[in-house]
């Protein structure tokens, strides 16, 4: 048991530190940072003494190691488009993403499992058939078409909902929130939900797929034999052995949220650091790329590992060393 | 769709006759039987259709600037009070016809999908095939290659590469390239399924005597990969491919539409929307409603039918 968490563990970092020489190579392949910081006037004598403040002559992989250390302590380096400390840019911009990613996992949850649930106890039913239906659209209609679209109803000609924006954040130290506003949670409404509806779909689809094949199984056919009512068979019996893949893809949905949220971001002008990252691609701003590269790695490679990990806690077959990743058992 | 075109890889005379066996098959008698499966297939083939023949259908060259009419701009469409003739759904703001930029778009759309899912299957299938088949070390580092794709987000990969090789270019050749550039990046990130797939299924095969007696004839290995064991592993590759057009596409119109996709001189469907986006606080809401409605239709019959097929070929439900 401990083999396989240690090994997982250093598989984790491993990961990360491919990830932050990709990250690394960003800045050796687009462009001479020493050209992008100097204007033309300056001398040799100026670049050369630049490149030495830099670290620039030193060989590529001690600059790669000093990367790693910056990056560790959370420095990495300056922004070359608003000349500003990334960390705190970055900094600035997370409770935003991080409030939204958040509000569309518990959208998605909240709502995919019980649609899901009596999609699969009323196959039959017209209603089931219509949410299958409307869960196939929304894993099919891209999430900036559903913003835009919403944006349009909503926005545009009704005029009930901000188009853009947070609305109004209460500051807690570096913290800011828009959930204790009026203006802050009406803002924060269509973003989620256009983020959310492939989520809900996925989850939905999910439980459906799930709970079909135990509904199957003999000891739900036992369940109903011993004379229990439905709603117990479905939920307590059922349902709960559904729960595993809906806990796995749980924890990669989030992974997935934070990365898509840069579209949604994009959409509805949400400050996040989605939009921030957007942005810096568009001006090749590097040191923003390379950072938010890493850091949404890091939680996305975090949070994979302790699904790894919750796997191993719930199903003891999976904890005979040499068995294969947890991630491949379904 | 992927059946048929194996069927006709045969030589003439057998070829009607398997077309023949294909359609009172199983799988023919199942698609006739599901309206969404028939559907999504006819909608398809119109849009297909439409977009090859865009140079015929559409009234305007959206690429040819000398056609653009800066005094026909934010024209809305036809059934509206200030709609004009040749312009069905409305013009954008450069006096653009949308629905020929909307044939067009789809055009490039449709072709950047499918080109990245062949690549990325021949990038799969290859490294599934030497992975499995030769096993070791190689394996064992391809394998970890795939682990480390699959462990950053896809669209942040897909949106960097594409970042990157547009810059690497030189300002001339960065319109033209574009096309490749995005189906580079998107091929990247999606090729690890299929490599998987194959790997697995290789595996399995290779135990068994039909490879063994390849073996003893001494056949090279590289023959034995593709003419004895790709051959039955094609279907698993097949339903993915299906299942992954739909986010091939989807992907493409996301880096479109976030700007690192093609260029607005050569917009598919996702440029677009993107520029449309600009502008529908103006009013004109037309020139992002269309396309987009494009864009869903496409990806929706393409997840229809891939969901079908996925069906129709799983034992497990019949």
């Amino acid at each position: 048991m401990l083999a396989i968490i240690v090994k997982r563990i250093g598989n984790a970092a491993l990961v990360m530190l491919v990830v932050a020489f990709i990250a690394f190579m960003i800045f050796q392949f687009l462009g001479d940072p020493v050209q992008l910081m100097l204007n033309s006037q300056a001398t040799q004598g100026d670049r050369d003494a630049l490149r030495i403040r830099l670290g620039l002559d030193q060989p590529v992989i001690m600059q790669f190691f000093t990367f790693v250390v910056r990056a560790l302590h959370g420095d990495f380096g300056v922004s070359f488009r608003n000349q500003r400390e990334v960390m705190s840019l970055i900094a600035e911009r997370f409770p935003a993403t991080f409030e939204l990613v958040m509000v569309s996992t518990v959208l998605a949850l909240l709502i995919g499992i019980p649609l899901g649930v009596f999609a699969a106890i009323n196959p039959k039913n017209l209603a089931a058939r219509m949410a299958r239906m409307v869960s196939m659209i929304g894993i099919s209609v891209p999430a900036f078409v559903i913003g835009i679209v919403l944006i349009l109803i909503f926005s545009v000609q009704l005029g009930w909902l901000p188009a853009f924006g947070r609305g109004e954040v209460v500051q807690f130290g570096t913290w800011s929130t828009g959930l204790l506003t009026p203006s802050g949670r009406l803002a924060l409404i269509m973003p989620s939900i256009s983020l959310a509806l492939f989520q809900i779909s996925f989850v939905m689809r999910l439980v459906t797929a799930e709970m079909l094949e135990v509904l199957r199984t003999d000891y739900i056919k036992f369940a109903r034999a011993r004379g229990l009512p439905d709603r117990s068979v479905h939920f307590r019996h059922a349902l709960k052995n559904c729960m595993m893949p809906v806990v796995t893809m749980t924890g990669m949905m989030i992974g997935d949220l934070i990365a898509f949220a840069l579209v949604t971001e994009t959409v509805f002008q949400w400050p996040g650091m989605g939009l921030l990252f957007v942005q810096a691609v568009m001006f090749i701003d590097i040191p923003v790329m390379a950072a938010y590269l890493m850091i949404v790695s890091v939680i996305f490679i975090t949070l994979n590992t302790i699904v790894d990990f919750v796997y191993l806690a719930v199903d003891p077959r999976l904890r005979q060393a040499g068995s294969g990743g947890g991630g491949h058992v379904r | 769709m992927s059946v048929e075109t194996q069927t006709t890889k045969t030589p003439d005379a057998p070829r009607f006759a398997r077309l023949r066996a294909f359609l009172d098959g199983d799988l023919a008698h199942g698609f006739f039987r599901t309206p969404s499966a028939v559907i999504s297939a006819l909608v398809l083939l119109v849009i297909a259709l439409t977009a090859i023949a865009a140079p015929l259908l559409s009234p305007q060259n959206p690429y040819d600037l000398t056609q653009l009419y800066l005094d026909k701009a934010e024209l809305p469409p036809i059934w509206l009070a200030d709609g004009e003739a040749p312009y069905l759904l409305g013009t954008d703001v450069q006096g653009r016809d949308i629905f020929s930029a909307i044939l067009y778009g789809s055009r490039i759309s449709l072709m950047i999908g499918f080109a990245s899912v062949i690549v990325s299957v021949l990038i799969g299938i290859t490294v599934g095939l030497t992975s499995g088949y030769i096993g070791g070390r190689l394996d064992n580092f391809l394998m970890r290659v795939g682990d480390l794709v699959l462990s950053i987000p896809t669209l942040l990969v897909a949106i960097l590469v594409s970042a990157i090789f547009r810059q690497l270019l030189p300002v001339s050749l960065r319109d033209a390239f574009t096309p490749v550039i995005l189906t580079t990046s998107i091929a990247i990130t999606s090729w690890v399924q299929y490599a998987r797939i194959v790997r697995a299924s290789t595996m399995v095969e290779a135990r068994k005597e039909y490879v063994l007696a390849a073996r003893i004839l001494q056949l090279p290995s590289s023959k034995i990969m593709v003419s004895h064991i790709l051959p039955n592993v094609m279907t698993a590759v097949l339903v993915t491919a299906t299942l992954n057009l739909g986010l091939a596409i989807l992907a493409e119109a996301t880096l479109s539409f976030l700007g690192v996709g093609m260029p607005v001189t050569q917009p598919s469907l996702g440029t677009l929307i993107r520029i449309g986006n600009q502008y529908f606080f103006s009013g004109s809401w037309w020139v992002v409603l269309f396309p987009a409605l494009q864009l869903s239709l496409i990806i929706l019959a393409v997840n229809l039918l891939g969901d079908w097929l996925r069906d129709a070929l799983n034992p497990k439900l019949r």
